[in-house]
């Protein structure tokens, strides 16, 4: 065996272990609340500022829970899957605006389209600390039990949807 | 119209590139002078398109071009000019275009300051580079183009992360890439001399002063960036051993063994094969390290754009370049022999360990880098090593490294005597051991720690003291003045960067055990003390920047009622990211920095604040600067002038050997 190969031998299995991190997704945190009941909220609605939106409303349902706001550039990235998703109507989506203007996240919403059911104003941000939000945006999705399923944090993207998200849905709701 | 320029300057470095990667090396391998020729003008050509491409882009964004994409990314109308030039640099496109530049800048240095090589290494050098530069230019071109177009044009662009808009991140990215890229020449060297067949002294001889001139910037660029960190990130410290600043520290790491161990062959033709390792090595941690920050494999506070496309042609592009190189290692190495033997004790023996303690040191930096990537991929969960794991492995590897740095440039070539060494030296270990013991005592707090730290830099500098002092009673030159310069400046170049080293320690040293910090909340006239100091808080008022709004709070600072100073730390609002940023104000001093910080503002006018105070923190950046001024005096050297005033093929390595001189 040749003792100059050595750190060739090396080099390959580093390599290998970098080709395997490709693939994996640093932004996929194991988050503690996964399994857990979703934090309750019952927050004021955007755009009906007289009318509240409640998690306990959605009981029985399987819903995801999105939170974003107007200031915010991934929000904006994944917006066209939002829209697609709503569009097929598999599963609603709950808008949470989190710590952003009023007027500016119904001025975004105009602009960009409204993939919401309902969107829930968190002004101060107090949800988002109980979901132990990173930064926005963000995904949850939460069954008929009311319990977190699955955590997405940064934009959503199509690959995402389709391999996770929506085989997820469907066997929710399927139970 | 301009990008477009551009776009194309790059597609013709690429073309001149390929010609430059392939017939000057064909051309050495069968011997074609005329085709080994090609080799001078393509680099200078390719030269000039980079060049051209990067005026393209600095043009695009001078103009407020928004039709380009990576201009409407990454600037903003507002943002004044000197930072939309950095903006060049402050993402993902733009850094791979001054990589490619300074890549060039390089071939053309090599290209004007190689007259003195045989022409078959010249050709193999620049080759190789070539080479480099077509991998990095394919890049750009399919997946990271900075002149892509954006239609219709943004009405303004989304702007630079404010923390990039600071005079030090304008600097600290050229200057790191000068010596990431710097290594290219040490390595094309290393292959050029592997695909020879020729690795001799002369070999190591040509490749010192273009592996220290890297390593200055390198040295450099390392220490700006820990600047930037300490005052930008507003959190006070100066290194994270995050995994984007590890990806500097280990090409630094390899650089500072491969000057050691190019040291030694060109002096006694030994360590060769380990030489051309670390040659490899310290250019394929460079490659690694950008593979790392710009693949998105980590997070990091750093790690500014992720692609996954991207990471795979780094990837693959790494495969090829180290991957290569390492077969071509282990194939052509094993030819190059030995060198001549050595006892255990001599100076050989001393920087063999050295090297050796660089580079378990490197290796365990790059386990620890890695280590969460390894357990992510073999799916045994997400973990993150942080401070405690590099600070456990770092000290016990480096004391005896700064130990063996005392004694190394004292002991005799080949052979050196124990007994004699450790009486020529029982004066420094006295003094440097009863210094470190004393000095933190009479300050009034002793741990092992500083002790220690103290330790090793007093040894550095007495050792110093006493090689100055045997070396210069030897010189010629009668009087003093005379001797000073009669001793080469290679040797005061060592001197100056182990001084350095010396210095830096000192400064962790002191920064550890001695800096104090308090979180407060102050109300409007409320005057917090720290370190004998008593900081009054005035407030804070409003202030409009170009691109920002400011709370600025302003500080009076004074000791025993005397005032000593005004700080002004800021908490700035960015608009167009809607980015709070906190600057810090800092007063820096010989002895000591005083570091304000504002938190958040709570009701009233009131305020949480941080303060700090850190003794001899400014010591870290000066000592890696002193290390650098060595790496510059010693380049200065009068053998390499002139080695390259010399037309001729260079003398036999023998002639040069004979030289007592030092390393």
């Amino acid at each position: 065996m040749n003792r100059f190969l050595i750190p060739f031998g090396l080099f390959v299995v580093v390599v290998g272990f970098l080709a395997v991190g490709l693939t994996l997704n640093p932004r996929e945190l194991p988050s503690p609340l996964v399994g857990k009941a979703a934090p309750e909220f019952s927050l004021p609605q955007l755009h009906d500022q007289g009318k509240t939106i409640s998690s306990n409303d959605l009981k029985g349902k399987v819903w995801l829970l999105n939170f974003w706001a107007s200031w915010c550039g991934g929000c904006k990235d994944e917006h066209p899957v939002l829209i697609h998703l709503a569009q097929s109507g598999v599963v609603p989506i709950y808008g949470m605006d989190y710590k952003d203007q009023r007027n500016e996240a119904l001025a975004w919403l105009k602009e960009w389209g409204n993939p919401y059911s309902v969107v829930a104003v968190d002004e101060p941000g107090r949800v988002g600390i109980n979901y132990g939000v990173y930064g926005v945006p963000e995904t949850y999705v939460i069954d008929k039990a009311g319990v977190i399923r699955y955590k997405q944090i940064g934009p959503l993207r199509e690959d995402i949807l389709e391999k996770k998200i929506l085989p997820l849905v469907r066997e929710l709701q399927n139970q | 119209m301009i990008p477009e320029i551009g776009h194309y300057a790059l597609i013709l470095a690429l073309c001149v590139a390929v010609v430059q990667g392939s017939l000057p090396i064909y051309g050495a391998a069968v011997g074609n002078s005329a085709l080994m020729a090609v080799a001078k003008p393509a680099a200078r050509g390719q030269f000039l398109l980079v060049l051209l491409a990067f005026c393209c882009l600095g043009y695009a964004f001078a103009e407020k071009d928004f039709s380009v994409l990576y201009v409407a990314a990454t600037s903003n109308s507002q943002l004044p000019l000197q930072y939309r030039l950095a903006a060049i640099w402050g993402a993902h496109e733009g850094s791979l275009l001054l990589w490619m530049f300074i890549l060039s800048i390089w071939m053309v240095a090599v290209s004007f300051f190689s007259t003195h090589l045989p022409e078959a290494m010249r050709a193999r050098i620049l080759g190789v580079m070539g080479l480099v530069s077509v991998g990095f230019l394919l890049f750009m071109l399919t997946v990271s183009n900075p002149f892509e177009r954006l239609i219709p044009a943004a009405l303004d662009g989304r702007d630079l992360n404010p923390l990039l808009q600071d005079p030090g991140m304008v600097i600290h990215p050229p200057m790191l890439y000068m010596g990431y890229v710097g290594f290219s020449v040490a390595f094309a060297f290393a292959i050029a001399a592997l695909l020879g067949g020729n690795l001799d002294a002369a070999w190591a001889r040509w490749s010192r002063p273009w592996t220290t001139v890297a390593w200055c910037f390198l040295t450099v660029g390392v220490a700006m960036g820990s600047g930037w960190a300490y005052y930008e990130l507003g959190w006070g410290g100066w290194w994270f051993w995050d995994p984007v600043e590890n990806a500097s520290f280990m090409p630094w790491l390899a650089g500072t063994a491969l000057m050691h161990s190019l040291a030694v062959t060109d002096k006694r033709g030994g360590f060769k094969a380990w030489s051309v390792l670390l040659a490899i090595m310290a250019f394929s941690l460079s490659l690694l390290g950008t593979f790392l920050v710009r693949s998105g494999v980590l997070t990091s506070v750093h790690a500014f754009a992720t692609d996954p496309k991207r990471g795979l042609f780094i990837l693959v592009f790494l495969a090829v370049v180290i991957g290569g190189s390492l077969v071509l290692y282990a194939w052509r190495a094993p030819r190059v022999g030995l060198g001549g033997g050595f006892a255990i004790i001599s100076r050989e023996g001393m920087l063999l360990a050295n090297n050796v303690l660089l580079i378990a040191a490197l290796g365990s930096v790059l386990l620890g880098t890695l280590y969460p990537l390894f357990l992510d991929a073999l799916d045994l969960g997400k973990i993150s090593v942080g401070p405690p794991y590099f600070d456990t492995v770092f000290l016990p590897l480096m004391t005896p490294a700064i130990f063996l740095m005392g004694i190394g440039p004292l002991a005799q070539w080949k052979q050196a005597s124990l007994p004699a060494l450790a009486i020529r030296l029982r004066w420094a270990f006295g003094v440097s051991l009863v210094t470190a013991v004393a000095v933190p005592w009479l300050m009034g707090q002793w741990t092992p720690l500083i002790s220690l730290g103290l330790l090793l830099a007093f040894w550095i500098l007495a050792t110093i003291l006493v090689d100055l002092r045997e070396r210069l009673l030897q010189a010629e030159g009668g009087s003093i003045g005379g001797r000073v310069v009669a001793l080469p400046h290679a040797y005061w170049g060592m001197v100056l960067a182990h001084c350095g080293v010396a210095v830096f320690i000192l400064g962790v040293t002191m920064v550890k055990g001695f800096e104090v910090e308090r979180d407060v909340r102050m109300n409007v006239g409320e005057t917090a003390t720290l370190g004998g100091y008593s900081f009054r808080f005035d407030g804070t008022q409003q202030v409009n920047g170009p691109n920002y709004v400011a709370a600025r709070g302003t500080f009076h600072v004074s000791r025993d009622g005397h005032e000593v100073t005004m700080m002004y730390p800021e908490k700035r609002r960015y608009f167009v990211q809607n980015q709070t940023m906190t600057e810090a104000a800092i007063s820096p001093g010989l002895l000591r920095d005083l570091y304000v910080s504002l938190g958040e503002p709570i009701e009233g006018g009131a305020w949480s604040v941080r303060l700090y105070h850190k003794p001899f923190i400014d010591w870290i950046w000066g000592g890696c600067l002193v290390m650098a001024l060595g790496g510059v005096l010693a380049v200065s050297d009068r053998r390499y002038r002139l080695a390259w005033r010399r037309k001729e093929a260079a003398v036999p390595a023998a002639t040069q050997m004979a030289r007592p001189t030092v390393s």
